[in-house]
């Protein structure tokens, strides 16, 4: 009977393959010193100034190394491979390289690396990502356009092979502190040579040196033991391995299949679970996250700033945080998070504090709300809770009819955004590229800045932006970004609401692995515990 | 049987054209700007927009477009990913672990399915008729993802039996418990169907007629009745084994495993349109070959049916 003699052999192929199983399974060396790390698919080639988002990030700041370093637990900027970063007129900058480093090939780390990186950053037809990051630079926006009109940007100049000078177009005193994000980082001789090999296996002066890569499965990295920075790598590998599933790599964390996940599920937040699951290797630190509210101030209906406060005023940001985030939110007090160099706390003040009573006076004062007011965001993001409750709140307070309204997904919401199409209050997050205050300014509230989605004008604040940036000294800047946070508060194109906390979950094996409060992956922090 | 083949392996043609026409009207057509939330809460730069447009054609009318991606997946250059990954590398590096998974799962059902058939089927109204109909009745009531993470709760994190998550390159031991619990509703509806057919066939004519030349019962039920009943059990396995095949999101996403259908699934979350309508594409050609061969199958197994 020939079915049931392949009944039998499957059942007995089974039979052994269950067996292979448990005896299998025992590590080997090199498995029990390699650190496993929660990752995802970049969205584009490892190619430092062509990433802006986390995946991308994690395994480059491995890779590379920038002129500036943030530190692990403030984000402080320290230096890294830069020797020095001077200015006279904080519009003109001297960056004099440390001796010493090298590429992984084996090549050294001059300034021409430096300023040929930053070229093709900015180079209109190389479509880099990060391309807005040069536009700082003087000759910019000749060579940002699809024809460029020049080679290269004037503002780059090669002094010597440990020295460049960087033309600013206008004084910024805080230009150093910029430089630690991976679109400023060197790009080795090989990378303009022979493209496709940098791409399939990148060649970087980090602390860790590209080993293997399977697109969406895996990428493992070896420790540099040529690294020339003061943090030197301590452990011998690392595997970032792709996980589809945010629940399946705590899982795994959780069950010791895995070291670092990059965040924490939302089941595991409820109730603090994931404190409980992961005991010391639970970790939360003030990021460089805002959630705000934005208002469409293209629709005459939001134009009266009583109006945009009334509406601030009525949201209970402390019971939403309690309830809904199980605390690894933090209600906002201004436009900033604690984490970026300037924060000034409760810049918002009152208009940030819930209020029910006096958001309704304000609102009368204003002469009501027309109309329904519609509340969006995109509804493959997971916000329709907290929005939900929003909305409610507004209802309630206000006494307006207000409707949450999602669209389908994060494309569809930025193709509104892009159009100035919204009719209604949208979801508006910011993620900072560098931890100072004017991170969370100029690129969203100046006149027809690249994020301004309000579209948001007022001259007397892009007046105090001026001023800061070209203000002598980083303290008189940052006097003046406060001035500009607190114009803008008080015209209110936003409400903002809340700080997101850094949360992520270490295996019981490391003793530390951190990411620093801009969520980037901090690899010179892991170490394995002792063997026992 | 030649003929009739020839023709089914004509008709895949329009078949093919219609629906990975559709995909890529679907992904590329219907959106007005295709780059819209590409670069996070900033907008494209005006020159990485005119690099893409150039490399996906997008300047082009729809259906020169998709002639033109037609013609490069006919030679057999899926095109490239957002970040220059070659699809047919990633659809090669996932297309084995999805065949593993697929054929895990289909064992599983087959043999754990048929087997449960038979024994309600021939007892009838027993123990073990009621044990298999509730049992069944609660595999197909629970949805594939909470079997999933209720087994890998269980098994992975509490018991610590297996792992929470499938390593990359599984074998097949690897593979048992996902592809019991994406095998886990196919196999109730094979139970309910071996069992179904075996019933009624225990009063067919040709059954009495085995039964009344003194055959014993094991090639009565074996030979006779079994392989009677089992052409609609092989017709659902078949269109299972194109589904399979597919990949499965829900389950994937459980154990991590590697395979076609998260690639599908990050495809769309990613908005890596290249990716969606190359694996699309090459599902539609794995799905209609399933279903001829299914179709062929029916002709081996009941020598009443022909084609001609």
């Amino acid at each position: 009977m020939p079915l049931r003699r392949l009944a039998t052999a499957v059942a007995a192929a089974l039979a052994v393959a269950l067996v292979a199983t448990a005896c299998g399974g025992g590590g080997d060396d090199q498995s029990a010193q390699t650190v496993t790390l929660d990752w995802g698919e970049p969205e584009n080639a490892l190619i430092p100034g062509n990433n802006t988002e986390q995946n991308g990030g994690d395994a480059l700041d491995a890779l590379f190394a920038g002129l500036v370093k943030y530190d692990v637990d403030t984000a402080a900027p320290s230096m890294e491979a830069a020797e020095s970063i001077t200015s006279a007129d904080n519009r003109v900058w001297t960056i004099r390289l440390k001796p010493g480093w090298t590429f992984h090939d084996g090549t050294p780390v001059t300034a021409q690396n430096y300023v040929d990186a930053w070229n093709w950053v900015a180079a209109g037809p190389n479509a880099a990502q990060a391309q807005s990051f040069m536009e700082k630079i003087d000759g910019y926006d000749e060579v940002s356009t699809e024809q460029p009109t020049a080679p290269t940007m004037r503002g780059l100049r090669v002094v010597d092979p440990q020295t460049f000078e960087v033309t600013l177009k206008a004084p910024f005193v805080i230009f150093p502190t910029t430089l630690g994000y991976s679109a400023y980082y060197p790009l080795p001789q090989k990378f303009f040579t022979d493209r496709a090999g940098f791409e399939a296996a990148p060649v970087g002066n980090g602390e860790f040196r590209f080993e293997s890569r399977t697109p969406n499965q895996s990428l493992t990295l070896v420790r540099n033991d040529q690294y020339a920075g003061t943090d030197k790598p301590q452990v011998p590998r690392l595997e970032f391995r792709v996980y589809a599933d945010i629940q399946t790599a705590y899982d795994d964390v959780v069950s010791g299949n895995l070291d670092h996940v990059k965040a924490i599920p939302p089941a595991a937040l409820t109730g603090g679970r994931w404190r409980q699951e992961l005991g010391a290797g639970a970790h939360a630190k003030d990021g460089l996250q805002t959630t705000a509210l934005g208002f469409p101030l293209y629709d005459p209906r939001f134009q009266n700033p009583l109006v945009r406060q009334a509406m601030s005023m009525a949201i209970d940001r402390q019971a939403i945080v309690d309830q809904i985030f199980g605390g690894t939110y933090k209600p906002a007090d201004g436009l900033a998070t604690s984490a970026a160099q300037g924060y000034l706390p409760n810049q918002c003040g009152a208009n940030c504090q819930f209020d029910p009573q006096r958001a309704r006076e304000l609102l009368a004062r204003a002469g009501g709300f027309a109309g329904p007011l519609t509340l969006t965001a995109n509804a493959d993001g997971g916000h329709a809770d907290w929005m939900q409750a929003v909305t409610n709140q507004l209802r309630q307070n206000l006494g307006v009819d207000a409707q949450y309204t999602p669209l389908p997904s994060f494309s569809e919401v930025r193709q509104q955004a892009n159009a100035f199409q919204f009719t209604g209050l949208f979801r508006a997050a910011w993620i900072g590229d560098y931890p100072n205050l004017e991170t969370f300014l100029t690129q969203l509230y100046r006149t027809d800045a690249s994020s301004n989605d309000y579209k948001y004008s007022n001259p007397a604040v892009d007046a105090a932006l001026d001023r800061a940036d070209q203000a002598p000294t980083e303290q008189a800047a940052e006097a003046g970004y406060q001035e500009a946070e607190r114009l803008i508060l008080a015209d209110m194109p936003s409400i903002p609401l809340f700080t997101r906390q850094i949360i992520y979950g270490d295996s019981a094996r490391l003793a530390s692995g951190d990411r620093n409060p801009l969520d980037r992956l901090v690899t010179t922090s892991f170490r394995l515990n002792p063997q026992g | 049987m030649g003929r009739y083949t020839l023709r089914r392996l004509l008709q895949l043609i329009p078949v093919f054209l219609g629906t990975t026409f559709l995909v890529y009207w679907l992904v590329w057509g219907l959106r007005e700007d295709p780059f819209a939330g590409k670069c996070g809460q900033r907008e494209c730069s005006p020159a990485f927009r005119a690099a893409l447009t150039e490399r996906y054609n997008l300047d082009d009318p729809l259906i020169v477009q998709y002639l033109k991606y037609l013609g490069a997946v006919l030679t057999g250059d899926f095109g490239q990913t957002f970040s220059g990954t070659e699809v047919s590398t990633l659809i090669a590096d996932a297309y084995p672990i999805t065949i593993k998974l697929a054929i895990v799962a289909l064992v599983i059902e087959a043999v754990i399915g048929i087997i449960a058939g038979v024994v309600a089927g021939l007892r009838g109204r027993g123990f073990a008729d009621t044990l298999v109909l509730v049992s069944t009745l609660f595999l197909i009531a629970l949805p594939v993802f909470v079997t999933g993470l209720v087994l890998r709760q269980v098994l992975g994190v509490d018991l610590g039996i297996i792992r929470t998550s499938v390593p990359a390159n599984p074998s097949f031991a690897e593979l048992i418990v996902p592809g019991f619990v994406l095998a886990s509703l196919s196999m109730a509806y094979v139970a309910r169907l071996t069992r179904t057919s075996l019933i009624e066939n225990t009063r067919a004519d040709f059954v009495r007629t085995a039964v009344a030349k003194g055959l014993p019962r094991r090639r009565v039920v074996g030979v006779h009745m079994l392989r009677n009943s089992l052409i609609p059990v092989v017709t659902f396995l078949g269109t299972d084994i194109g589904a399979l095949m597919g990949g499965a999101i829900v389950t994937e996403g459980v154990f991590n495993i590697r395979g076609i259908g998260g690639l599908i699934y990050r495809g769309l979350q990613q908005q890596d349109i290249a990716t969606v309508v190359g694996v699309v594409a090459l599902l539609v050609i794995v799905y209609l070959v399933a279903n001829l061969v299914v179709d062929l199958l029916y002709a081996v197994l009941d020598p009443r049916i022909r084609y001609e």
